[in-house]
């Protein structure tokens, strides 16, 4: 397999405080890397330091093989798709907002509706297409906002927490959906959570950051099987066993 | 009502009412070009100063017209630095004074607009492959019903003033005189019925012009 995103070397720096600090971390084509840790250990700002929302103090963010240094930030971005954790609809219709970041690519419009009604189809809400986004429950409008990322075929897609604030049955049901989505297309997926049970099941691999740091990345089996340190394992709730 | 029959009969009103719409429209239209893109700066760019801008802007929509006027008209005064121009006491001068009086107003209005959304939003759409262009249009979008808030107190601000397009137009007749320029003369002459019909007349415009854009305003809100 080959590497889509390669880090090395990396440092960000809010408020002289440093926020992330990554020595090296790699995703190959199709793989899933589940990015676990508490809240405020910096992964969403691996996040938005990888899709070019956030400038690092250093370190070097090769994606497919480049350092994109030929492309601008925007068409760096064109080969993404990032989902936040609030859905973010526009004050329009659900197929619009599916449609939106493909209009924004100016492809044409026949194909711009095909793919836009496929991804609505694929998520189970083509019955809401015509709705108005600000008339969608939390799981719709989870969806929807999932679709629209998918629906842009990106070559790495980024997911910061997605099935926060969802109640429990529509985070499972979402998460069995988004799980043989992501199987079928074999789309490469940075998932970021701090659910260790949604990053076993969804993450070929899991990158443990606390306070930063990136302390362990391995499969599931790896990370909970030889826990690198004490704080890991005290993060997994290896220590009450 | 003969007063009215009188009013609505006379082509000189009409002539007024006409001139006050074109000027006062396009000085928000002006007003609109600056005060978008100044405020979507204010509301997003970070340079050093920022505050301190948007503090000028704010105190700017508060802005005396006379004040204004007399700015206007030192600047477009035959020995001021514009006097080359030869704009004073011109449509064109009342247009310039309104700009100044509505820009602060759309800037300040604006940049408050933008400043209301999700600041994520603006990540969001840069995530999902935005230009900085496709970004401000879409959080134009977004903003629309403030925006046209912020449109209409633009023109009622330019509309109902009288004290810049007094001293920057002069009055004169069938050039500069507007709705509100014709009342205070028709006052002064002791013409009290007939500032009171043009008053009437202009509130209407006014009302008519603040309704329409109300309406657009609410459907989109219901939608």
């Amino acid at each position: 397999m080959s590497i889509v995103l390669e880090i090395h070397d990396l440092l960000v720096r809010l408020d002289q405080k440093i926020v992330l600090d990554i020595e090296t971390l790699t995703v190959e084509t199709g793989e899933i890397l589940a990015v676990v840790g508490p809240n405020g250990a910096g992964k969403s700002t691996l996040l938005q330091v990888i899709a070019r929302l956030l400038k690092p103090e250093r370190g070097v963010i090769s994606f497919n093989g480049s350092h994109g240094t030929g492309e601008t930030d925007t068409q760096y971005r064109r080969h993404m798709g990032l989902v936040l954790q609030e859905p973010l609809l526009l004050d329009t219709t659900v197929l619009d907002n599916v449609a939106t970041g493909l209009r924004f690519r100016q492809l044409p419009r026949i194909e711009i509706k095909q793919r836009a009604e496929t991804w609505l189809k694929r998520f189970g809400i083509e019955h809401l297409r015509n709705r108005p986004a600000c008339k969608l429950s939390g799981g719709e409008a989870k969806r929807v906002s999932l679709a629209r990322a998918f629906a842009l075929q990106p070559d790495l897609l980024l997911l910061d927490e997605p099935f926060s604030a969802l109640d429990s049955p529509t985070r499972a049901s979402l998460l069995d959906d988004l799980k043989s989505i992501l199987t079928e297309t074999n789309t490469t997926t940075i998932f970021i959570t701090h659910d260790l049970k949604e990053a076993t099941s969804l993450g070929d691999r899991i990158a443990v950051i606390l306070n930063g740091k990136l302390l362990q990345c391995g499969t599931p089996e790896e990370i909970y099987s030889y826990p690198k340190d004490a704080e890991v394992r005290s993060f997994l709730g290896l220590d009450a066993r | 009502m003969d007063l009215f029959r009188t009013i609505f009969s006379d082509p000189e009103v009409w002539q007024i009412t006409v001139l006050s719409l074109k000027l006062s429209g396009l000085g928000t239209l002006f007003s609109l070009l600056i005060g978008l893109p100044v405020g979507t700066l204010l509301a997003y760019a970070k340079f050093p100063g920022r505050s301190f801008f948007m503090g000028i802007v704010n105190a700017g929509m508060g802005l005396p017209p006379v004040v204004v006027g007399l700015a206007v008209a030192m600047l477009l005064w035959r020995s001021g630095p514009l006097g080359s121009l030869r704009l004073i006491y011109t449509p064109s001068a009342i247009v310039i004074a309104q700009t100044v009086i509505a820009a602060p107003v759309v800037t300040g209005l604006t940049a408050a607009a933008l400043q209301q959304l999700n600041p994520r939003l603006r990540l969001q759409l840069l995530g999902l492959g935005a230009s900085q262009t496709q970004v401000i249009l879409h959080m134009w979008w977004e903003a629309r019903l403030p925006l046209l808030a912020a449109l209409m107190a633009g023109f009622g601000s330019v509309i109902s003033e009288v004290g810049a397009s007094m001293m920057v137009g002069g009055n004169i007749r069938y050039q500069t005189r507007v709705l509100t320029t014709a009342i205070v003369l028709e006052t002064s002459k002791g013409q009290f019925d007939f500032a009171i019909g043009l008053s009437v007349l202009l509130l209407t415009v006014t009302f008519l012009i603040n309704l329409t854009l109300t309406w657009v305003q609410q459907r989109g809100a219901k939608q």
